[in-house]
């Protein structure tokens, strides 16, 4: 888990999440952001292996989200998953190592970009199935009332899992037996290469509604927006008053996966540039930042230059890590 | 080479004799009062007890809370099995007809068997999935298939498939502490059968073949609904002076190929009896590992009999012409033992 700072300090306004904090959400954003960029630099490389989607552009859900959970609280997360481990609080040396197939990776190199696990920082792993993880975040947050404690459980799915059967028989248990786990929607407006509109009927908040659930739909792109969201349905999870859904409204800013360059056919060019350049989330929270005097330029660059240190360091250990013995092939196939 | 049953010696005056659902029944509460995080989830598990009344009175015992009542949603269920299964629970998802394993397959196929091996070994999934086999039942093409091949042919899984009520209890009681996803076959007909069961506790290893009559001329190897079958056709072969040794492979994963083999090896011919459909299937897993460790001992080619590749037909006269029967096997085995 993130760590969070023993002091802190007083901002010159008061807000829901003390300053600094805000600043560190800053620099986990920057973290994904930069880390994903390197991703997209080794896979041009020929250096990363099988296939990376990136997460640049809703780097604002997945810090929003997580910084409002324990380190003992569930996520479940998807293909497009580097974000939502990292936020939740994977390092980033075994992250690349897991990308480049090496045994100091999360999965020991068997899992790759789709399919990190960290149990230590309560991430159930990644999933390649769309919507497959609606049950097992769902059965996350009933074992965790069974066990008697108050975790909760954050189930990650994009709007292509809108149109899986199971998220919905998920939910609908979920509704019933009043269970303490989060739907967070990331529509980014593309299923891989379609427009949602043209393959989900209806509103997608209408969906949850159905089941009593309570929704919000919120700006993906604001991160203040995105965390207090997530403060108001984890808090309701904790007391035991029953799962919530969040339509988290975003874009992804590069292609489906690093090899999907041409995308004129399902996207314009402006409309990229028109997200990039008005709903950046990382710049709007910069902008906010310093419009509010709590961090100015020069801090903002110190926290991109520690992160893109630590980014180098982090992708040389990967780089140089051995690759798992060829016996292990056969190994973790059974407990 | 030969496999015992591994069933804790008992003395005759504490075996008893109860019903194959009786075995489940109790295998499934001793579990439940052994280990708190034990529950059972499925559709009309609880006061309905399932349509085959296996799981009565056990709401009664544990409560709403441990055995619980789902939507119809069998791919919602194995979901929510698999994610509790993750995080410290040993869930027991009841599918009532094994054909609905089609509906759970994603989280069967997908997810509980590969999340060991993608997370490189840090996460379990201790599941238990029940579910049914066998035709018979004129239930027609939907309520009457026996697709434990298909699960067997994923690794991650295991594979049980019981034949009589003490194997039944003892191999249930090893799936629910076993730290796999474990997919375990109920025969719908076996329900009703009797048989000794210890009353003390005992369990049954996972992978060890059980070999159910001994005989030196031919091998019957058989699976859950087939065993029975096979012991039939071993006893009226007998009548034809043929002795025939009958294996119940127990678990179709881990298999237990030296038992196999090791008894084709002694008779010289085999016969592998299964009630999944023939091609593509168990009997053709298990001929072909019989014929690579057993070929230079053997005296004829090895056989299979499994379901008709046919869906299973409603009408009487039609569904039981597409299961083997003590006849066709003792039938096929005569020929085998011609030249003996």
């Amino acid at each position: 888990m993130v760590q969070t700072k023993k002091k802190k300090s007083r901002g010159p306004k008061p807000v829901s999440v003390r300053d600094e904090r805000w600043l560190h959400f800053y620099r986990q954003m920057v973290k994904i952001r930069l880390f994903e960029e390197e991703v997209n630099q080794l896979y041009l490389g020929a250096k990363m292996p099988g296939l990376a989607h990136l997460y640049i552009g809703e780097e604002a859900i997945a810090v929003g989200v997580c910084e409002a959970l324990r380190q003992t609280d569930y996520i479940t997360s998807t293909h497009r998953g580097h974000g939502h481990c990292i936020a939740k609080g994977a390092t980033l040396d075994r992250m690349f190592s897991e990308l480049l197939g090496k045994a100091a990776g999360y999965c020991r190199g068997k899992g790759g970009s789709m399919h990190i696990a960290d149990q230590e920082s309560g991430n159930l792993g990644a999933n390649a199935i769309v919507g497959g993880s609606a049950g097992i975040a769902t059965g996350a947050a009933m074992s965790a009332r069974m066990r008697g404690t108050d975790q909760v459980a954050v189930c990650f799915f994009g709007d292509g899992a809108l149109g899986q059967g199971l998220l919905y028989e998920a939910m609908n248990m979920a509704a019933l037996w009043k269970l303490p786990v989060i739907y967070v929607c990331e529509n980014n407006l593309y299923n891989e290469y379609t427009h949602y509109s043209e393959t989900t009927a209806g509103r997608v908040s209408a969906r949850a509604e159905a089941f009593d659930i309570l929704t919000e739909s919120i700006d993906g792109q604001d991160v203040k927006v995105v965390h207090t969201a997530a403060l108001k349905c984890v808090a309701q999870a904790r007391r035991g008053a029953g799962p919530s859904f969040i339509l988290c409204n975003t874009y992804r800013f590069h292609g489906h996966h690093v090899g999907d360059i041409d995308r004129a056919y399902y996207r314009s060019k402006s409309e990229e540039e028109q997200w990039k350049s008005r709903r950046d989330p990382l710049k709007l929270l910069a902008d906010w930042l310093k419009k509010n005097k709590m961090a100015d330029a020069k801090a903002l660059q110190a926290v991109e230059n520690d992160i893109s240190t630590e980014i180098k360091a982090a992708v040389n250990f990967a780089l140089n890590a051995p690759y798992p013995e060829p016996e292990e092939v056969t190994q973790h196939v059974y407990a | 080479m030969a496999a015992k049953t591994q069933d804790t010696a008992v003395s005759e005056a504490k075996v008893r004799e109860i019903t194959f659902a009786q075995a489940i029944n109790e295998a499934l509460a001793e579990e439940m009062r052994r280990d708190p995080t034990v529950f059972i989830i499925g559709e009309d598990v609880a006061e309905a007890g399932t349509p085959f009344k296996v799981l009565s009175g056990l709401v009664k015992e544990f409560g709403t809370n441990r055995v619980i009542d789902s939507p119809i949603s069998e791919a919602g269920i194995a979901g929510i099995g698999v994610g509790a299964a993750m995080t410290g629970m040993r869930p027991i998802v009841d599918i009532m007809f094994g054909d609905f394993l089609t509906l759970t397959m994603d989280q069967l196929v997908n997810q509980a068997a590969k999340i060991r091996y993608m997370s490189g070994g840090k996460l379990k999934v201790p599941l238990v999935l029940r579910t049914t086999l066998g035709a018979a039942r004129r239930s027609a093409a939907q309520h009457s298939q026996s697709l434990h091949a298909w699960v067997s042919h994923i690794p991650g899984l295991k594979v049980v498939l019981p034949a009589t009520p003490s194997d039944a209890k003892g191999l249930l009681k090893s799936a629910i502490r076993d730290d796999n996803p474990v997919v375990f076959f109920e025969d719908k007909m076996m329900y009703q059968l009797r048989g000794s069961v210890p009353a003390e506790e005992y369990t049954i290893p996972l992978g060890v073949a059980d070999i159910k009559r001994t005989g030196t001329d031919i091998t019957l190897v058989a699976t859950s609904s087939m065993v029975q079958v096979a012991l039939e056709a071993a006893g009226s072969l007998h009548e034809a002076d043929i002795s025939a040794e009958v294996i119940d492979v127990r678990t179709t994963v881990p298999l237990d190929k030296d038992t196999l083999i090791g008894s084709v090896r002694k008779t010289s011919r085999a016969i592998v009896i299964d009630e999944g459909y023939e091609s593509y299937g168990v009997t053709a897993e298990i001929a072909s590992v019989i014929a690579e460790g057993a070929f230079y001992y053997l005296d004829a080619p090895v056989r299979r009999m499994g379901a008709m590749d046919v869906p299973v037909p409603f009408s009487p006269v039609l569904e039981d012409q597409t299961v083997p029967t003590a006849e066709k096997v003792a039938e096929l085995a005569l020929g085998l033992c011609k030249n003996r």
